[in-house]
């Protein structure tokens, strides 16, 4: 074989092998602690959804990392293993085919992918956002609508609302129907479960629900402006009783959520306090889907003569 | 044969025709590349145009209100349109057998014909597109309108485009002569007036036809 | 007269955009200064702005790779200190400004860092890998290329002209609509990268009919190098999917400037339909970036094991099999849009289908490096970096491709952590790899091993301490792109986070420092005999730098490994062979003056300034024609002088053989 004098000095190659270890004792550590950290809130849920998703997750990383960690031992084992000055290594020039190796090779991750593959068809079914919770309690219906940069909750069986605050009974299934005011917008509460899209125009669904009382922390988790950061909201899970005094509470005071005050509503402001309406118009949640409530404005009065036009018809 | 022999870059043997690029010859001739290589911009032209039909498919029911596509469509207008765009191939397939005889008059000929068509199905197209905007029913009425406009607008734009270049195809071989470059352009011109014509085919199908019975 | 371009366009009242402009014109001035006083003006000119060379054009791609790749890295630090900062406080970017800094750092990251440096390293690399003398079509080759820098350009002079997107990398419509982002901003993202999407399809078909017809003698498919196999991979699915980016930008454009309803909250438009088109491209877009990358490796991989590529016809068919099946996943971007479980679960499969391949190749790498003599040279650490970091990028991928574990996961800092992970251990470490080890080819030294094993370690420790806690920060719920937040648990992560993006700051530094030493240093670390590495493929047997033909006479191609055969067999030193005279494309200045008009075209539609669009069509056009009136494509290099370029290497290469290794 020529060489053509590749200037190395092989003392070196010993010494270069050791921080590669450190390294991945290091990172070893830094993903293990992050993953056991009990502040994680996906990791620490409050709800029947948030609980079988942390189930799939634990799983499918536990499968996974039973491919990926002999893996990355394999690489620093063969790379210290093989390094050019180990003479005791076997140098195999020409060996660059193995049918057997390739196999094994091929199969592993067809393998890993099948079972993962299962995992993803049932889970996909069983955790499908429209599907309804199983439980003997009557699901609360809630209508929620995201704007420019607030939450509006409208409760249609109570007739109140309420605005960056979501009062919820524990223990009671919930039943989320989802619409946009303006523009994409994600519903999310990390400790209950799955997120889903609002969308101007549309419709979604979502069903979760809060098995104890407590406070957990609700947002947008699609980024919607210059407002978005402030878009969070407060998700107060109490007893159920409880809940029937908090209603009464609402509607006692507070101004009333119709047309007119919605459309105050949908001007685009930013950190917004939490606060209720007392009532809150029937229909409203439609019309604001169907559209016969006009999309929220955008940042100026003057929008361009075209985008007005859309509006008149 | 030796090494230096299947080098296509060097003077003196501009390509070998046993070169088939396939590892066997060497590198293919300017002629082969040339053409390969156009013809993958079609293609691409081509999945730019899916895109735009996949938005019509999409949007092609939402009429907001406005008119549908049986509303608004002149068959007729259409296949006179078709028409003038086929006899432009048929043309243009002349202007290039006139080149590959070194014909200049036919050449000049076959081009002005297919320029005269192809500048008529532009001129049709651009009085259908008027006529809906000056009735309110522009791109801007809903959304199958502006699905409508841009599929078909976008179509009309690449012929507006073939005709430009194929003034400057005229242009440079009246005052170059059938040059091999010069040839090698003109193939690929009239490849992709053809491509216009089969694209015209899916248009005038997916939009007009299943468009007007809907 | 100006359209909507007035001087409030320019914000004298924020001072970091001020300064940051202020700073750069200055730089550029200094530069052109030092050009012109010199006299370098005519030698850039002839030598590099209208070179139609792959090689001199492959540097500039990657040139402009590494100055884009820095004004992402900065806003990059800009994102970490503010988040870092802004616990219970506003921070010191005010919402307005801080989503202009992420929008505008994904905007440059894939498309003006990452995308020219794969690009470039191709683009000078494949022709000689190929043993060919350039490119299919070297005038479009330089076109492409300056297309590419317009696009930057645009990008950058939104930061004192007018403002940049404020709706992240991917302008998601209604927010990315007139009515809700009223300003200019949208409009220079859309321009810009409609334009060097052009740019970009040009160097697709260029690679693509340069890789199917063009290779040396004797070098049927399976004889080519793993690096071209990745590079056809990856341009054909340029060609085959930014058609579509160009197609859906068109109609937010349509929708913004003539009132069109494609993506519209009213008038029937449909939003769901942007995000299926643009992740329709955007998936196959992230395969564009890493399959060359995988393709370096794949050369880093084997020459520094000093082993054939183990595996090569399954890495053939796991490349060609990637390529394909990543037309098929797109929806996994979005699993969180209600589209239902079946649709749902398919797309999951399927994604978890990619992984597949995926793993074959780290295999495959893994067992290239049994049996081998391994060289821990700069660009294999980058390589086993890679390997030991990707496998995890792309673990958190299969895990985020199940729908159930997308709905909680979604658009967190988890998400973020993922793709970081696989783009900056992939496609970085890969850029890194491929220019530590084409390095000396291009220019004729070697880069310092030092300063570059420093830069990898800092890198890859400060990739660690960045990113791992921001897996962290995902899996406790925060969400990405907050200018500001109040949650106490996710503030430990986000200050962590701040940690790594000093030590980046620090691997940066390294990576000047390199250059710089490189170049003052470049006598001792030069190149005498065009083989530094020992390497396996044909650009070894060229001298470094190449001359402009790359080879005196086209080599015949007898082996799987071209040069590795030759080198076995000692045949250079037969016989000089039978010199013939060379025909090489002509320089043009084609590329430079469309990219003159063409970003005096966005320009003026950005602030729609319509004569001046006008103008720069017509002149667009004109010199378009002009250049292509030209009489001379090519010119000759008579056989004498190609046998005295090709005599003088064979001399260098024979005496540096003699002398031995350098100690």
């Amino acid at each position: 074989m020529v060489s053509m004098g590749a200037p190395y000095r092989y003392r070196r190659q010993s010494r270069s092998k050791r921080p590669l270890r450190w390294a991945a004792a290091a990172f070893g550590c830094a993903v293990l602690s992050s993953l056991a950290g009990c502040q994680a809130a996906i990791l620490d849920p409050q709800g029947p959804v948030g609980a079988a998703e942390k189930t799939i997750l634990y799983n499918s990383l536990a499968i996974m990392l039973a491919i990926v960690v002999p893996t990355i031992v394999a690489i620093f084992w063969f790379a210290w293993w093989f390094r050019a000055a180990n003479t005791r290594a076997r140098y195999l020039p020409d060996w660059a085919y193995s049918g057997r190796i390739e196999l094994v090779t091929w199969a592993i991750p067809v393998l890993v992918i099948l079972f993962l593959g299962g995992i993803c068809w049932v889970g996909a079914h069983e955790l499908d956002p429209a599907k309804p919770l199983k439980s003997a309690a009557k699901p609360l219906e809630i209508q929620a609508v995201s704007l420019d940069w607030k939450w509006l909750f409208i409760y249609p069986g109570q007739g109140i609302a309420a605005v960056n605050q979501l009062t919820v009974p524990a223990g009671v299934p919930l039943h989320f129907s989802l619409t946009s005011a303006s523009v994409l917008n994600t519903f999310f509460v990390p400790q209950l479960g799955s997120m889903i899209y609002t969308m101007n125009g549309m419709s979604d669904q979502l069903n979760l629900q809060a098995d104890k009382p407590g406070v957990y922390y609700g947002q947008s988790a699609q980024f919607s402006g210059d407002g978005f950061s402030g878009m969070h909201f407060e998700v107060n899970a109490v007893a159920a009783d409880r809940f029937d005094a908090w209603v009464g509470t609402v509607r006692g005071g507070g101004p009333a959520l119709d047309a007119a005050s919605y459309a105050t509503l949908a001007q685009q402001s930013a950190n917004v306090p939490p606060f209720t309406y007392r009532s809150a118009q029937p229909g409203l949640y439609d019309m604001i889907v169907t559209q016969k409530i006009a999309p929220g404005p955008g940042p100026t009065p003057e929008v361009s003569p075209k985008t007005e036009a859309d509006d008149a018809r | 044969m030796t090494i230096a022999a299947a080098d296509p870059n060097r003077v003196g043997d501009l390509g070998r025709s046993d070169a088939r690029g396939r590892g066997e010859g060497g590198p293919a001739p300017k002629r082969v590349v040339v053409a390969f290589g156009f013809w993958i911009f079609l293609l691409s032209d081509i999945v730019m145009f899916s895109a735009f039909f996949a938005a019509y498919a999409v949007l092609a029911g939402q009429t907001a209100g406005g008119p549908s596509g049986s509303q608004i469509f002149d068959v007729r207008g259409v296949a006179v349109e078709t028409g003038c765009l086929l006899a432009s191939s048929f043309a243009c397939g002349l202007a290039s057998i006139s080149a590959g005889a070194r014909s200049r008059l036919w050449f000049y000929v076959a081009m002005a014909v297919t320029f005269i068509l192809g500048a008529a199905f532009v001129g049709l197209e651009v009085s259908e597109f008027a006529g809906l905007v000056e009735r309110g029913d522009g791109p801007q009425r809903s959304a199958f309108l502006t699905a409508f406009f841009t599929v078909v607008g976008c179509h009309g734009l690449h012929v507006s485009a073939g005709l430009l270049w194929l003034l400057t195809m005229m242009a440079q071989v009246f005052a170059k002569g059938f040059r091999p470059d010069i040839l090698r352009r003109m193939l690929c011109f009239s490849l992709f007036w053809h491509a216009l014509d089969i694209i015209w085919v899916a248009l005038f199908t997916v939009v007009y036809l299943l468009g007007a019975g809907a | 007269m100006l359209g909507k371009l007035t001087w409030s366009a320019i914000p004298f009242d924020q001072p970091i955009p001020l300064i940051a402009g202020a700073v750069v014109a200055l730089v550029l001035l200094g530069v052109l200064v030092l050009v012109v006083v010199k006299g370098w003006l005519p030698y850039l000119w002839n030598d590099w702005i209208t070179s139609v060379d792959h090689k001199r054009i492959g540097v500039m791609y990657i040139l402009l790779a590494i100055v884009m790749l820095f004004r992402g890295f900065i806003d990059a630090v800009m994102i970490r200190s503010q988040q870092a900062l802004a616990f219970h406080a506003p921070g010191y970017l005010p919402p307005e400004h801080y989503d202009q800094i992420f929008s505008a750092h994904g905007t440059i990251m894939i498309f003006f860092a990452g995308m020219p440096l794969m690009i470039g390293l191709m683009n000078f690399a494949v022709p000689l890998q190929l043993g060919v003398r350039d490119v299919a079509f070297p005038t479009f080759n330089s076109v492409g290329f300056w297309l590419t820098a317009t696009g930057a350009l645009l990008v950058n002079i939104s930061l004192v002209v007018g403002e940049f997107a404020r709706t992240g990398w991917l302008p998601y419509p209604p927010l990315s609509e007139l009515r809700y982002s009223p300003g200019v901003g949208v409009d220079y993202y859309l321009w810009a990268l409609e334009i060097s999407g052009v740019g970009t399809l040009m160097t697709g078909i260029n690679l693509v009919a340069t890789i199917l017809k063009m290779r040396a003698p004797g070098m049927s498919y399976l004889r080519m190098p793993m690096f071209c196999w990745t590079a056809l991979a990856s341009n054909l699915l340029i060609v085959a999917a930014f058609p579509i980016l160009t197609a859906t930008l068109a109609m937010l454009l349509l929708d913004r400037y003539l009132g069109f309803h494609f993506f519209t909250n009213t008038g029937g438009g449909n939003m769901m339909m942007f995000m299926n088109l643009i992740w329709a491209w955007g998936h196959p877009e992230v395969y564009i970036l890493v399959l060359p990358a995988f393709g370096v490796f794949s050369e880093v991989v084997s020459t520094f094991s000093s082993k054939p590529l183990f595996g090569y016809r399954s890495m053939v068919a796991a490349t060609m099999a990637i390529c394909i099946i990543s037309f098929m996943v797109w929806l996994h971007h979005f699993f969180t849009m209600g589209a239902g479980s079946d649709v749902n679960a398919i797309f999951g499969i399927a994604t978890m289908i990619i992984a597949v391949p995926t793993g074959v190749k780290i295999f495959n790498w893994l067992f290239t490096m049994y049996g081998g003599r391994i060289r821990f040279a700069t660009p294999m650490l980058w390589a086993i970096g890679f390997m030991v970091t990707f496998v995890v990028g792309g673990m958190t991928g299969v895990l985020l491709a199940i729908p159930p574990a997308d709905f909680v996961l979604h658009n967190s800092l988890f998400l973020v952590a993922h793709f970081h992970n696989v783009i900056i251990s992939g496609v970085l470490f890969g850029g890194f790899a491929g220019l530590s080890y084409w390095f000396p080819k291009a220019f004729g030294f070697r880069l310092h091993e030092g300063w570059g094993k420093a830069a990898f370690w800092l890198s890859l420790l400060g990739f660690l301490v960045v990113f791992v806690p921001l897996y962290g920060a995902g899996l406790a719920g925060m969400t990405r792109r907050l200018q500001h937040y109040d949650v106490a648990e996710w503030r430990p992560w986000v200050l962590w986070a701040g940690v790594g993006i000093v030590i980046m700051t620090a691997a940066a530094a390294c990576q000047v420092i390199q250059l710089v030493v490189s170049i003052r240093r470049r006598d001792e670390l030069r190149d005498l005999s065009g083989d530094p590495w020992d390497g396996r493929s044909l650009e070894w047997a060229t001298s470094s730098p190449p001359p402009a033909f790359n080879f005196p006479v086209l080599p015949d191609v007898e082996d799987a490994e071209a040069y590795w055969g030759i080198k076995l067999r000692a045949q250079e030193e037969a016989a000089e062979p039978d010199y013939q005279p060379i025909e090489m494309p002509r320089n043009s200045p084609t590329g430079v003056f469309c990219a003159f008009f063409a970003t005096m075209m966005g320009f003026a539609l950005i602030w729609h300034i319509w004569w001046l669009f006008g103008l720069g069509f017509v002149g667009g056009y004109a010199a378009f024609v002009l250049c292509a009136w030209r009489d001379a494509d090519e010119y000759e290099i008579p056989a004498e002088e190609v046998a005295r370029i090709d005599r003088v290497h064979r001399r260098t290469r024979r005496d540096a053989l003699a002398v031995g290794p350098r100690p």
